[in-house]
C-alpha cells in the first residue's frame, strides 16, 4: 500500500479494500522502521494518527466522509498543530506546543486527511539543504550522503522513501519546488494568497506561501483543493473560489498550447543532466501537441539578490518576536532583559538564521532603507512586468527547477551564495506571486531531475492539467529509490 | 533674554472599540493581568493581523471632527524594537502614509480670544502591553492585556506658545474624542496619554530650538507643571551659555522635575517598512459619507448654538458644552424649566457644579436629575419661591428628600405673595416697635431696611421681599 498513490488510497478507502486505521498504522510503522536513516520527521504523532484514522473510518461508515478522509500525510513542522510541538526546525521552538491550529492544518482535517506528523526543515525554512534544521539534516532516499534540498526537505525526502503518500509544504524562494527536483516528486507553489498563511509561521511574508508535494500532479490537486481558500484571517488571502482541480485533470491536454521557454533559464551555471531533462521534456511537450515558444525574462538575473534583500528584511521583522519572554527558548539565567535578549537569540538561532536576520536588520536601517529594500521592491515590480508580458505570448513558463541535482552533505554548507544560488529559477515565482510546479523530468548519474512549470495568477489548474498530461506520458514520476518500494 | 515657548502635542488615544485593533480579543480596562491576550495578541508564531473596521471609523469620525484630509490609502507599517511587552519585537503603526492627515482645531484661551491649532496627522496604530515591576522581586511581570489597543495618535503642529495653550488644546481633543464616542478620554486609566515637545527660542527668532520631548504626561495639570519645569530648565542652560540637548524625558510627578530617558544617540532606529501582513488601507468617499451622517453636533457648533439660542455669554457656553453629557444636561433643565436659560446656566455652573466638585462626581452621577432641577427653576420663575429658599430647597434635593414641589410642600415655604397675610404681620410689627417708627418717621430713612429684615424674619423668608418693602413704605409713610 505504501507504494500507492492518495488517489489510488482514496479509491481503495472507498472501495472498503482498506481501512484508514490499516493505512495509517502501516505508514506509522514503516516511519518508525525505516525514518531512522532518513530523518525526514521531527515529530511522528502515533496517537493522534490513529484516533483520526478511526474517526475518518466511522465517518466512512457513516456515510458522512469526504473523498480524501482517512489518507495519511505529514505537514511541514512550520504549520502550527494545536497540542503537539511546532519547531519550524529550530532549538528556539523546540520546547513549543502550539495552542492554536493553521488554518491549513484545519482545512486538511476537515478534509478528514490523517496527520502522520511533522516533517524536518530547514530552520525557519531558511535553507536550501535541509542541513540547517536543529534535528540533524534530512538524507535524500536516493543518496543517503546527499540533502534532498530544501527547506521542506523533510515532506520531500518522507515522499520519496514512500513513508507518506503526500505532505505540505512552504515556499518562499523554492522551498517546495527545490526538493521537489532533488528527491523526484512533484510539488507545487500556488499564487500568493491562494493558501492561508495563518499559523504558518512566517519567514518573509509578502513571499510565503504553503502548497502540496506528492508523487504526482493528480495528488497535488487533491491536495491543494484541501488546503487552499480564503481566510479572512489572512488579510493577504484572496477571496475567490478554488477551482475544482479534480476536474481539471481530467482530459488535460496541452495540444495547442504555448510553452514559453525563457532564454535566461538556459544560460550558465546549469548543469548538463538537468539541461538534458529539460530539453527532454520541452520535447515531450512537443509531442503531445504543445507548441515550445522562446520567451525573455530579462530581470531574471536581479531575482536572486532581489530575493535576498526582501526575505531577510521581511525575517528580520518576524524572527523579532523569539525573544525568550513569552515561549519558546530561554537562556539560563538571564541577568537583565538584554541579556535574556542577547543569549535566548544567539543560543535559540543557528547560524544561517543569524545571518538573515543580521542582513535584513542591516538592509532596513536607517540610511540603507532606499538603496536596499525600496530598491528591492522597484526591481521586484520590474520581474513582475516580465511575467506579464511573457503570459501575454504564452501559457506557461517551462524550465529548470534548480541548476544542479541533489548535492552532497555539507558540499555547499560553508558557502552560502553557493547555496543560494540553488534557487536562481524558482524565487522569480515567490518575487512574483506567481504559482509553480516542479515535476520529475528524468535522471542524471541516478539522481532525479525536475523541471519548473510556471503559470499566470490563479492558474494553478493549468499547471496541473500539464503535469498531469505529461506524467500520463512518461514514468519518470514512478521511479523510487531503490529498497523503498519493497 | 525672552524667550518664546514653542510646543507640539502627540496624543494617544485608546479608541472605544470593543476588540483590539488586529484580533477579536476584549479591551476591556482592568482584568486580570493576560486574561484578554489572545493568540495574536501574544504574537504567538504564525499569527496574523486582521483589521478592525470599528477602528478605521473612529479614526474618520476624528478625521471630520477636525476637517482633515483623510487618505484613501494609508499603509499599515512595522516599527521594530525590542521590549517585554511589545509582543511581536514590533508595533504595527502607520509611518509614511497616515490615515488621516492635515486640520486643524480651535481652541478658547483664558484671555477670551480664540486660537486655531495645526493638526498635521493623525494615525492608527496598536497598543503595547504593561510592564509591572512591583509584586515582583528582582523580576519585571509583563501584562499583554492592553496589548493591541486600537490608538490614534495625534500630533500638533509646534503652534502651542504656553503651557496654558498646551492645557487648553489638550483639554480640546479630550472633549473632541468625547464628542465623538471614540475615547472615554480617561488619563488615569491611560486612555488619552500626552508627549510633549518642548523648545524655547528667542522671542522674535523664526527659527526652532533644539527639542526635548517629555513622556508620561497623565494629567492637565503635571502637563502644566512638566511644560513649565522644562522650559525653566532650558532657560536656565541657555542663559549659561549651554546647548539644549534634542532627548527623550520623563515627567516625574512626585518630584516635579523631568529627568533624562534617553539621547538622541540612544534612540532607537525602528526600521519602519511597510507590513507585509495588511494590504494598504483603502478608504473611500461612500464609507467616509456615512461615518459623517452618524456624526454629533461637535463642541464648537453646539457653543455657539448655546450663545445664539440661549443668549448664553462666551464664557458659560464654554463651559457647557465641555463635555456632551454636561451639554445635554443643560439643555434638559432648560426644557424642564420652560424657559430661564441664563438662570438655568447659573444653577448648572455654580450651584449644582459646586456640589459635583465638593463631592467628586460626574455630570453623569448627578444626585440631582436634569429634570428635577428644571422643576425647581420653574419654581424660582413662576415666584413661588425666592432665589435665597431655592438654595434651602436645592440642598435638600441633594440630600433626597424630593422634588422641588415636594420640598417647598413639606417645609411650607412657598412665598407669601398674599399682601393681606403680609400687612398682618407689618401691623404687628410696626405696633411692637414704636420707637423705630418714630426715628424713621424723624428722617432715618436706613430705619426702613431694618423693618424689612424684622417682616422678613417674621415669614421666615418667605414673604416676597420687593411686596414687603412697597406695603412697608406705604404703611410708614402714610
Amino acid at each position: 500500500m505504501h507504494d500507492r498513490t492518495i488517489a489510488e488510497l482514496a479509491r481503495a478507502l472507498a472501495a472498503g479494500e482498506v481501512s484508514s486505521v490499516e493505512l495509517t498504522r502501516a505508514a506509522l510503522d514503516r516511519i518508525e522502521a525505516h525514518d531512522a536513516e532518513y530523518n525526514s520527521f521531527i515529530t511522528v504523532t502515533r496517537d493522534a494518527a490513529l484516533a483520526e484514522a478511526e474517526a475518518a473510518d466511522e465517518a466512512r461508515a457513516a456515510g458522512s466522509a469526504g473523498p480524501l478522509a482517512g489518507v495519511p500525510f505529514a505537514h511541514k513542522d512550520i504549520f502550527c498543530t494545536d497540542g503537539v510541538r511546532t519547531s519550524c526546525g529550530s532549538r528556539m521552538l523546540d520546547s513549543f506546543v502550539s495552542p492554536y491550529d493553521a488554518t491549513v492544518v484545519r482545512n486538511m482535517r476537515d478534509a478528514g486527511l490523517v496527520m502522520l506528523g511533522k516533517t524536518n526543515m530547514d530552520e525557519f525554512a531558511m535553507g536550501s539543504s535541509n542541513e540547517t534544521s536543529w534535528y540533524g539534516p534530512v538524507k535524500n532516499p536516493w543518496d543517503t550522503e546527499r540533502v534532498p534540498g530544501g527547506s521542506s526537505g523533510g515532506s520531500a525526502a518522507a515522499i520519496a522513501a514512500r513513508l507518506v503518500p503526500g505532505a505540505t509544504g512552504t515556499d518562499t524562494g523554492g522551498s517546495i519546488r527545490q526538493p521537489a527536483s532533488l528527491c523526484g516528486i512533484t510539488g507545487l507553489k500556488p499564487t500568493y494568497g491562494r493558501v492561508s498563511r495563518y499559523g504558518m509561521v512566517a519567514f518573509a511574508s509578502s513571499l510565503d506561501q504553503g502548497g502540496p508535494m506528492a508523487r504526482t500532479a493528480e495528488d497535488c490537486g487533491l491536495l491543494l483543493g484541501a488546503m487552499a481558500g480564503f481566510d479572512p484571517n489572512d488579510s493577504t488571502s484572496i477571496d475567490r473560489p478554488v477551482d475544482d482541480y479534480r476536474a481539471a485533470l481530467e482530459g488535460a491536454d496541452v495540444k495547442g498550447m504555448k510553452i514559453g521557454l525563457p532564454e535566461e533559464y538556459f544560460g550558465e551555471g546549469m548543469s548538463a543532466g538537468v539541461r538534458a531533462a529539460v530539453e527532454g521534456a520541452a520535447e515531450q511537450l512537443r509531442e503531445l501537441g504543445a507548441e515550445t515558444v522562446e520567451i525573455s525574462l530579462p530581470h531574471t538575473e536581479a531575482s536572486v539578490p532581489t530575493y535576498y534583500v526582501v526575505a531577510p528584511a521581511e525575517a528580520s521583522s518576524n524572527l523579532s518576536r523569539f525573544d525568550g519572554v513569552r515561549y519558546g527558548y530561554r537562556c539560563e539565567d538571564p541577568q537583565d532583559v538584554i541579556d535574556l535578549y542577547q543569549r535566548s537569540r544567539g543560543e535559540g538561532f543557528g547560524a544561517e538564521v543569524q545571518r538573515r536576520i543580521m542582513v535584513g536588520t542591516y538592509a532596513l536601517s536607517a540610511g540603507y532603507y532606499d538603496a536596499y529594500y525600496l530598491k528591492a521592491q522597484q526591481i521586484r515590480q520590474l520581474i513582475s512586468d516580465d511575467f506579464r508580458r511573457a503570459f501575454e505570448q504564452v501559457d506557461v513558463i517551462l524550465g529548470p527547477t534548480s541548476p544542479t541535482t541533489a548535492f552532497r552533505l555539507g558540499e555547499r554548507s560553508g558557502d552560502p551564495v553557493a547555496m543560494y544560488l540553488s534557487d536562481v529559477y524558482t524565487i522569480a515565482a515567490n518575487l512574483a506571486g506567481l504559482p509553480g510546479l516542479s515535476m520529475p523530468a528524468g535522471f542524471a548519474d541516478g539522481l532525479p531531475v525536475g523541471v519548473q512549470l510556471v503559470g499566470n495568477y490563479f492558474e494553478e489548474g493549468r499547471l496541473l492539467g500539464v503535469a498531469h498530461r505529461f506524467q500520463q506520458a512518461t514514468d519518470h514520476h514512478r521511479q523510487a529509490p531503490a529498497g523503498v518500494s519493497d | 533674554m525672552q524667550w518664546e515657548t514653542v510646543i507640539g502635542l502627540e496624543i494617544h488615544a485608546q479608541l472605544a472599540t470593543d476588540s483590539k485593533i488586529f484580533s477579536g480579543a476584549s479591551t476591556q480596562f482592568g482584568n486580570e493581568p493576560n486574561t484578554q491576550a489572545c493568540p495574536i495578541d501574544l504574537g504567538m508564531p504564525g499569527v496574523l493581523p486582521v483589521l478592525n473596521e470599528g477602528a478605521v471609523e473612529m479614526a474618520v469620525r476624528f478625521g471630520l471632527g477636525i476637517d482633515a484630509d483623510i487618505a484613501g490609502r494609508s499603509v499599515f507599517a512595522r516599527k521594530n524594537y525590542f521590549y517585554p511587552d511589545l509582543p511581536k519585537g514590533y508595533q504595527i503603526s502607520q509611518y509614511e502614509i497616515p490615515v488621516i492627515g492635515t486640520g486643524k482645531l480651535e481652541i478658547a484661551l483664558d484671555d477670551g480670544t480664540s486660537k486655531t491649532v495645526g493638526i498635521t496627522r493623525a494615525h492608527l496604530e496598536e497598543d503595547a502591553g504593561k510592564s509591572l515591576h512591583e509584586d515582583f522581586h528582582g523580576m519585571t511581570g509583563v501584562d499583554l492585556n492592553r496589548a493591541g489597543t486600537p490608538l490614534l495618535e495625534i500630533v500638533s503642529e509646534p503652534d502651542l506658545r504656553s503651557a496654558g495653550e498646551a492645557v487648553a488644546y489638550a483639554k480640546k481633543i479630550r472633549t473632541l474624542v468625547r464628542y465623538l464616542g471614540i475615547c472615554d478620554g480617561n488619563m488615569q486609566e491611560g486612555s488619552l496619554r500626552v508627549d510633549v515637545n518642548v523648545s524655547i527660542r528667542p522671542q522674535g527668532a523664526d527659527a526652532f530650538g533644539t527639542r526635548t520631548e517629555i513622556k508620561n504626561v497623565n494629567s492637565f495639570r503635571f502637563l502644566e507643571k512638566a511644560i513649565h519645569f522644562e522650559v525653566e530648565r532650558q532657560a536656565d542652560i541657555l542663559e549659561h551659555g549651554g546647548t539644549v540637548e534634542q532627548e527623550t524625558r520623563l515627567y516625574d510627578p512626585n518630584a516635579d522635575e523631568t529627568r533624562s530617558m534617553r539621547t538622541k544617540e540612544e534612540a532607537n532606529d525602528y526600521r519602519y517598512f511597510p507590513d507585509p501582513d495588511l494590504l494598504p488601507l483603502e478608504v473611500d468617499e461612500a464609507f467616509i459619507e456615512r461615518v459623517r451622517a452618524t456624526l454629533p453636533e461637535l463642541p464648537d457648533e453646539k457653543k455657539n448654538r448655546f450663545t445664539k439660542d440661549y443668549g448664553l455669554p462666551e464664557y458659560d457656553a464654554n463651559v457647557l458644552t465641555a463635555s456632551r453629557e454636561l451639554a445635554d444636561y443643560y439643555e434638559h433643565v432648560v426644557a424642564a424649566a420652560g424657559g430661564e436659560p441664563k438662570l438655568a446656566a447659573n444653577w448648572v455652573m455654580s450651584e449644582l457644579g459646586g456640589v459635583l466638585n465638593a463631592q467628586g462626581l460626574e455630570i453623569t452621577e448627578s444626585p440631582v436629575s436634569a429634570q428635577a432641577l428644571g422643576g425647581l427653576i420653574e419654581r424660582i420663575s413662576d415666584q413661588t419661591i425666592s432665589g435665597k429658599i431655592a438654595k434651602q430647597v436645592f440642598e435638600a434635593m441633594v440630600a433626597g428628600e424630593g422634588s422641588a414641589d415636594e420640598i417647598i410642600e413639606a417645609k411650607g415655604l412657598k412665598q407669601i405673595t398674599d399682601s393681606g397675610e403680609i400687612e398682618r404681620m407689618i401691623d404687628e410689627i410696626v405696633d411692637a416697635n414704636p420707637g423705630q417708627v418714630e426715628q424713621y418717621r424723624a428722617g432715618k430713612g436706613k430705619v426702613l431696611g431694618w423693618f424689612v429684615g424684622q417682616v422678613m424674619k417674621a415669614s421666615r423668608g418667605k414673604a416676597n421681599p420687593e411686596q414687603v418693602n412697597q406695603l412697608l413704605r406705604q404703611k410708614l409713610d402714610g
